[in-house]
């Protein structure tokens, strides 16, 4: 599975005159609609940089000679989404760390090793993966106001309640996923490695977690993506609004009758960058990474 | 799960290895057999068992029980009532509502999904360089957005006073969201836009790894578009398929954020709950915890029945498990 700049045409080759015509129309029909799939994106960004008045006018146009960034003021100062912004980036970023480590582990013992229960144990990741999380919500509020008595810095209202549930939830799919990209590295470099004195703690980090280290790339798009839009844990667990995190806290400006919709796309267009970006980075990566968590 | 039962399919790739099941590697058995995968397994399990097998746990346990507002903040003992939730559940009109609206919903979700991803999978191999790197940015860019920031701008889109779609409609004052369906089709919309991208993606990088050679050879032997089609490129493309069907039904079943976001939890009188909104209303809002988990356990088994048939498909295709 190549990266998307591998370009290689399939099926026929030669284009003849009406072929000629036919790709035209293709290349149109795939322009156009790449511009209907990033509109609302487009939209959002737009909104945020529009003045108010603009914003509230019946009559929407599709562009503004007047950009201000009144909105993000307004959301960083007014409604303190620096705070919210701080607290999604710290949870995910624990989150992400703790999740590339752990599955990375978990990855190489699941495909280096042969062992009883193995492929119970693989069972059970690709099974967790359909639990419907929301529903899981209910004992796991019981569950996170009870370790709140024993560790306070997990329980209701703290960032590592969230920290924990995040990690937990994304690591099923992270291990799956990361199973692939270890599968793919020939074992030979380990046998030579070992042949050569190196001793297990060495392999592990000095060898396969360099070679991993693009796959984990990919792997932990995932684990961010899980963490950083998680919407219901912190709806629920968070209590407070020092401690909440973007998504839930957006829900402020939707007010019963008059939305701010300056505000809520200026803090949707907060929250959606840090994840373009690491896709962007990572692109390259992600077909190749889906490809191996879901077949060799 | 079950053995490898399945017969031998004559359309099946010739290269699903059988493997024989259970047992270590013989060769290399002797130096692997340690407890080094079990220290390797340690930390994903030290995270794993009391924050995902144990709330699954609670979640079957709770369902048996009677608790409510009393138990959860007063701490009053849970009486254990039986399968008395799930009877209440079946018996309720609601609940059977909301159960044939998800599946609706989730299947035309999947639908719509599956035929946008692969017709734009197909138009990707067909196209030039730049129009196609357009569209594989553009769906990139519609495949990061957050679920819930989706949500914000096409709600604003369809806002019925300030929104766009009506000013260009001329339907300035039409809200979207009063009628069930025009709701939900709108909600539809934004979770086809969210996850086409994985299928047209994955479906793409599956045609791009077929050989030309073997397409090259098909039309030297007169095969038609549709026959190449037919019986070389889908049999190679099936695990692929199977795989993005699967994980489309198993999103699809589970949005919650769409939903619960743009209809404002649920629409007007709850016209728009599906099962998982169900749930943690249920829970949450009318403090009926144990129907809540007893939603959310039926949720689990229609889905522990997809996911069955996902394994035994990924089996078929030689993944090695």
């Amino acid at each position: 599975m190549n990266s998307t700049s591998a370009v290689r045409p399939v099926g026929p080759r030669r284009v003849r005159g009406d072929r000629k015509v036919s790709r035209r129309i293709a290349n149109i029909t795939a322009i156009v609609i790449a511009l209907v799939t990033v509109f609302p994106l487009y939209w959002m960004v737009l909104s945020a940089l529009k003045p108010d008045g603009e914003i509230n006018s019946v009559d929407p146009r599709p562009w503004t000679w007047h950009p201000t960034l009144d909105n993000f003021r307004d959301a960083f100062g007014v409604s303190g989404f620096g705070g919210y912004f701080l607290n999604s980036l710290i949870v995910a970023t624990v989150v992400v760390v703790l999740s590339g480590l752990v599955s990375f582990l978990a990855a190489v013992a699941l495909t280096r090793f042969h062992f009883k229960f193995r492929t119970t144990i693989l069972v059970m990741f690709l099974v967790a993966q359909m639990v419907p999380v929301e529903a899981l919500t209910i004992p796991l509020f019981f569950l996170v106001r009870d370790i709140g008595t024993v560790a306070p810095g997990f329980g209701l209202s703290t960032l590592g309640s969230l920290m924990l549930v995040n990690l937990a939830f994304s690591l099923p799919f992270a291990i799956w996923m990361l199973r692939g990209f270890v599968k793919a590295i020939p074992e030979s470099l380990e046998e030579a490695a070992r042949i050569d004195g190196a001793n297990r703690f060495t392999i592990l980090w000095r060898i396969l977690f360099p070679l991993v280290a693009p796959g984990l790339a990919a792997t932990s798009v995932f684990s961010f993506i899980t963490a950083w839009n998680d919407f219901v844990f912190a709806k629920t667990f968070i209590l407070d609004t020092d401690h909440q995190t973007l998504p839930a806290a957006l829900m402020v400006f939707f007010k019963p009758d008059e939305n701010d919709w300056g505000g809520i796309m200026a803090a949707s267009t907060l929250m959606t960058i840090p994840v373009l970006i690491f896709f962007v980075l990572v692109q390259r990566h992600l077909v190749s990474g889906l490809g191996g968590a879901v077949k060799d | 799960m079950t053995t490898t039962t399945t017969p031998a399919r004559a359309d099946r790739p010739a290269s699903a290895p059988v493997r024989p099941r259970g047992g270590a590697k013989k060769t290399t058995a002797g130096r692997r057999r340690s407890w080094m995968p079990f220290w390797l397994l340690l930390p994903a399990a030290a995270i794993l068992i009391p924050l995902f097998g144990y709330p699954l746990y609670q979640l079957g346990l709770l369902s048996f029980l009677d608790f409510g507002q009393p138990q959860a903040s007063a701490g009053e003992v849970a009486e254990f009532v039986g399968f008395d939730n799930y009877s209440t559940l079946l018996g309720d009109d609601q609940f059977w509502d909301v159960l044939v609206q998800t599946v609706i919903f989730a299947a035309a979700c999947v639908v719509a999904t599956l035929v946008v991803g692969a017709a734009l999978a197909v138009l990707l191999t067909r196209i030039g360089k730049w129009p196609r790197l357009l569209l594989l940015f553009a769906a990139l860019g519609a495949w990061a957005a957050p679920a819930m920031t989706g949500s914000t701008v096409w709600m604003f889109l369809f806002d019925t006073n300030l929104g766009l779609v009506n000013e260009v409609l001329g339907m300035q004052g039409h809200n979207w969201f009063y009628e069930k369906w025009s709701a939900f089709a709108l909600v539809g919309v934004v979770v086809v836009w969210h996850s086409f991208p994985f299928v047209m993606i994955s479906l793409y990088a599956g045609i791009e790894s077929i050989p030309v050679s073997v397409l090259e050879a098909a039309r030297l032997d007169g095969a038609s578009t549709w026959t190449t089609f037919r019986h070389v490129m889908l049999p190679i493309l099936r695990p692929i398929l199977t795989i993005v069907v699967i994980q489309s039904i198993i999103w699809d079943f589970k949005v919650f954020t769409q939903i619960y976001v743009m209809t404002g939890g649920g629409g007007i009188a709850g016209q728009n709950l599906v099962l998982n909104v169900y749930a943690y209303q249920k829970a949450f809002a009318s403090s009926d915890y144990s129907l809540g988990a007893a939603i959310g356990v039926l949720m689990t088994l229609i889905l522990l029945v997809v996911t069955i048939f996902y394994i035994r498909a990924l089996r078929r295709s030689g993944e090695e498990l």
